[in-house]
């Protein structure tokens, strides 16, 4: 870590996270954006009502067990039980494509149907919400990607720096993911 | 005056009572500075960054004030020859073979324009101004070592670069850059047909935003993470000084703002190349119908000034931080009403978020909404005028050193005043009627955001300079920068105000379809010539600065200007880390000049037995 970082008294946030949940705001705040444009678009009318495919539903479980996953394995690591630690990493990446490839199974279902991104305003909505949602899990997953190279390379001992630096991927994976509830509730409750 | 011999030994000082946070035993924090490219180009200090922000922004100031120069040509001596400028300009200029006569292309017009406003809004006021005192004071001011992340420091300059490489290769497309307007409407710019520069130029200009909000955020969740957890012992956040207020509350307004700008790029790119309609709705070009229905040019609208408003507070609270800090010092009396001014910035950055649509009165938005809309923007006077309130009430009675710095800083909130009160104008609806894009809302957001802004700039830039280089600015070129700027830009700018008023509509290239604004062409000669001399003072600026970095006159005392805050008791060369030894342990607020018979007492020095019992009483 670098130097600097040590120079605050006594303060107990890690910087590191605190910058990491701006950012989350920030997030926050992109996705409100798409949100609150598909309330007003929506309210305008010529908007193309359709079923959202049954997928998302499953995609929903997914996404949810692998958070407990992690956090699972986040707690094996604190009391240093290396294999569940491992263990739980890898599924959670696992979960985390499986996630993945049954959004993009749903966009083809719905593409099946007819409805793809141009139809209607209604749909590119769906396709672009889904889209950035999906950009934010692949940058997860990068990041679990880094946390099991780091889990399989290095050797096992517990230290916090490396308790800090599992805590960012286990917040910002729990954030996508309650991201992804609050889209799909969205989506839900507007139709 | 006696008390200018007032010094203070901060060396002993902060090596007995600092607070030792052990930087210097290890020396990891030295190690990437230690060759050339580590340390001028890929830097992760925070004082090399700001020094690239700045210098990134002046080139740009410099390419878009000559653009400025190039279409005020062409509105003050529409009949002039421009053949001269065909070197520079090649094919956008083109030459009457009879008379020989070169008249700007009205495409090119149009690109200027947007250009301008783009690379002025953007790349010069948000990243030269922010960028550049933010990173320079945050850390020195708070007493931290360095940003909170350094690396994330130094991606937020490479991306602001990366977005200035792109934008610059967007100036020499074939078809030219992006031109419609810096506010990127669509269909203009939805429709890669619709303009010569709507093609690959929007294209680079999506790209060059897009890269340049990721450097916002980098820069800005560094701002944020920085000032609340890595300020010294002591530096409570009522101690800190208005400058850092200002740039944590322009950081929070970035990181919630661009992000809203990011999801409208993403609909554009959308709209662009994958054929949805979210901003497009039955257009036809060329007789022919476009295959887009069901999409609303104004929620781009809408997503873009979320944005665009606070976008303008986020340019001008730093310069509103800056100038509290340089008149405070160099009138050598504590800044009026601290916590009035911490509260008006508070407020004007939580209003700044629920006034955008007064950008849209005329877009077609519900009458009745806009009512809410003008009771919230005419809000915004009232923090505005609390702040110019306590500016000049720190003036009154001070010990006013009449030097660069505070000539500038005095200027902006004459600047500030008198932008202020034409946009109680523009506020109300029923008045934006007649005035909506027309040269009045020019000439109020030139003189409010655009000269405003840049005093608060320059005002930093020759305050902290010697922080920055160890020299000093030349004064008496600076004085005569000053005064050409000064009633050089209101020459530009008030003339605006009366040909706005007549209705002439901006972003025009040419009036001669309209016989009623003849009576205009000498104002805007005048206008033209005015801005010419003005942008020669600017050039004068550049100069002075670049001489001043190498043949400047040196810095032989820490603190030159006998000022409160932390930055001045680093040593003159200011190493990495910032603080040879120890940390400074603040004691005080940032403004104690003149209290008690002293003319100073900086932030690190411990208070007396009479000023404890003063603070236990209440
Ligand atoms: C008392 C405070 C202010 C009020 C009531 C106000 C009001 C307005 C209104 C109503 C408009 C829209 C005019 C139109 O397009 O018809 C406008 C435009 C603008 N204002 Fe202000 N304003 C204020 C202060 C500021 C400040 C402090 C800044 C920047 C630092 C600023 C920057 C701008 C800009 C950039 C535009 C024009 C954008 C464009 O159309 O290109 N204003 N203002
Ligand atoms: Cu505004």
């Amino acid at each position: 870590m670098d130097a600097s970082l040590k120079n605050n008294y006594g303060n107990k946030i890690n910087p590191q996270l605190f910058g990491l949940w701006i950012a989350m705001g920030s997030i926050i705040m992109m996705f409100g954006a798409f949100t609150s444009a598909y309330i007003v678009r929506q309210a305008a009318g010529n908007w193309l009502e359709f079923r959202l495919p049954d997928l998302f539903i499953f995609s929903t479980v997914i996404i949810l067990i692998s958070s407990i996953t992690l956090q699972v394995s986040y707690n094996a690591f604190k009391q240093k039980k290396e294999l569940l630690y491992k263990l739980g990493l890898l599924i959670s990446f696992l979960l985390g494509l499986t996630f993945l490839i049954l959004q993009y199974k749903a966009w083809t279902e719905l593409f099946g149907i007819g409805v793809d991104m141009k139809v209607n305003p209604s749909s590119s909505f769906l396709y672009v919400i889904t889209a950035v949602h999906a950009l934010h899990i692949i940058g997860g997953i990068a990041a679990l990607m880094v946390a099991i190279t780091h889990a399989f390379t290095l050797p096992f001992f517990y230290s916090k720096q490396r308790k800090m630096r599992f805590q960012l991927v286990l917040h910002y994976w729990h954030f996508v993911d309650l991201l992804w509830v609050y889209l799909f509730l969205f989506l839900l409750l507007t139709r | 005056m006696a008390n200018d011999v007032l010094t203070y030994n901060d060396d002993t000082l902060i090596k007995e009572q600092g607070f030792e946070d052990h930087f210097h035993d290890h020396h990891d924090g030295d190690k990437y500075q230690s060759n050339f490219v580590t340390h001028y180009i890929f830097s992760m200090d925070h004082k090399i960054i700001a020094r690239q922000f700045l210098i990134t922004g002046m080139f740009w100031a410099l390419i878009g004030a000559a653009m400025s120069i190039i279409f005020r040509m062409q509105l003050g001596f529409p009949e002039e020859s421009l053949t001269w400028i065909k070197p520079l300009l090649g094919k956008w200029i083109t030459v009457n073979a009879e008379t020989g006569v070169g008249t700007l292309m009205p495409e090119f017009y149009y690109a200027l324009v947007t250009m301008h406003g783009t690379i002025i809004v953007f790349f010069v006021l948000t990243a030269g101004l922010s960028g550049t005192f933010s990173n320079l004071l945050i850390p020195l001011q708070l007493g931290a070592r360095d940003m909170a992340s350094p690396f994330l420091n130094m991606l937020s300059y490479w991306f602001f670069f990366l977005a200035s490489v792109i934008m610059f290769y967007s100036l020499f497309l074939s078809t030219g850059p992006f031109s419609g307007g810096w506010t990127a409407y669509p269909p203009l710019s939805a429709l890669p047909q619709a303009s010569t520069g709507s093609g690959t130029g929007m294209t680079l200009w999506l790209m060059s935003l897009t890269f340049f909000v990721v450097s916002v955020l980098l820069g800005g969740i560094n701002y944020i993470t920085t000032v609340l957890n890595l300020r010294t012992k002591g530096m409570s956040l009522w101690r800190m000084p208005l400058t850092i207020w200002a740039f944590f509350v322009t950081a929070i307004l970035g990181l919630l703002s661009f992000p809203v700008l990011v999801s409208g790029f993403f609909m554009l790119i959308c709209d662009r190349s994958l054929g949805t309609s979210f901003f497009l709705s039955e257009i036809f070009i060329e007789g022919a119908a476009l295959p887009n229905v069901g999409g609303s040019p104004i929620l781009y609208q809408h997503l873009f000034w979320f944005l665009g408003h606070p976008e303008v507070y986020i340019i001008i609270l730093p310069a509103m931080g800056i100038v509290s800090e340089v008149l405070s010092v160099h009138a050598r009396k504590p800044i009026f009403g601290y916590k009035a001014m911490v509260f008006s910035i508070l407020a004007i950055g939580f209003l700044s978020f629920i006034v955008w649509a007064h950008h849209m009165f005329m877009s077609g938005v519900n009458p009745f909404i806009s009512n809410f809309f003008v009771v919230f923007t005419l809000i915004i006077a009232v923090p505005s005028a609390v702040k110019v309130f306590n500016w000049i009430t720190t003036l009154y009675g001070g010990n006013i050193r009449l030097n660069t710095p505070m000539l500038y800083a005095i200027g902006f909130v004459s600047m500030f005043i008198s932008g202020g009160l034409t946009g109680i104008f523009l506020g109300n609806s029923a008045i934006d009627i007649q005035m909506h894009d027309t040269y009045f809302v020019v000439a109020h957001f030139h003189i409010v955001m655009g000269v405003a802004a840049f005093f608060g700039m320059f005002a930093g830039i020759y305050h902290w300079f010697p922080k920055m280089f160890g020299k000093f600015m030349n004064e008496t070129l600076g004085k005569i920068h000053f005064w050409i700027t000064m009633i050089g830009a209101y020459a530009v700018f008030w003339p605006m105000h009366y040909i706005g008023m007549a209705g002439v509509p901006r972003r025009y290239y040419s009036f001669n379809n309209f016989n009623s604004f003849d009576d205009f062409q000498l104002l805007n000669q005048f206008i033209t010539v005015a801005a010419i001399i003005v942008f020669a003072a600017q050039v004068l600026f550049v100069i002075n600065f670049f001489y001043s970095i190498w043949w400047g006159k040196k810095m032989k005392d820490k603190n030159p200007w006998k000022a409160n805050t932390l930055e001045w008791t680093t040593p003159i060369n200011t190493g990495h880390g910032n603080w040879e030894g120890k940390l400074p342990v603040v004691h005080r607020w940032a403004y104690d000049y003149g209290k008690d018979g002293k003319d100073y007492i900086p932030q690190h020095i411990p208070l007396t037995e009479e000023e404890k019992a003063a603070e236990g009483s209440h």
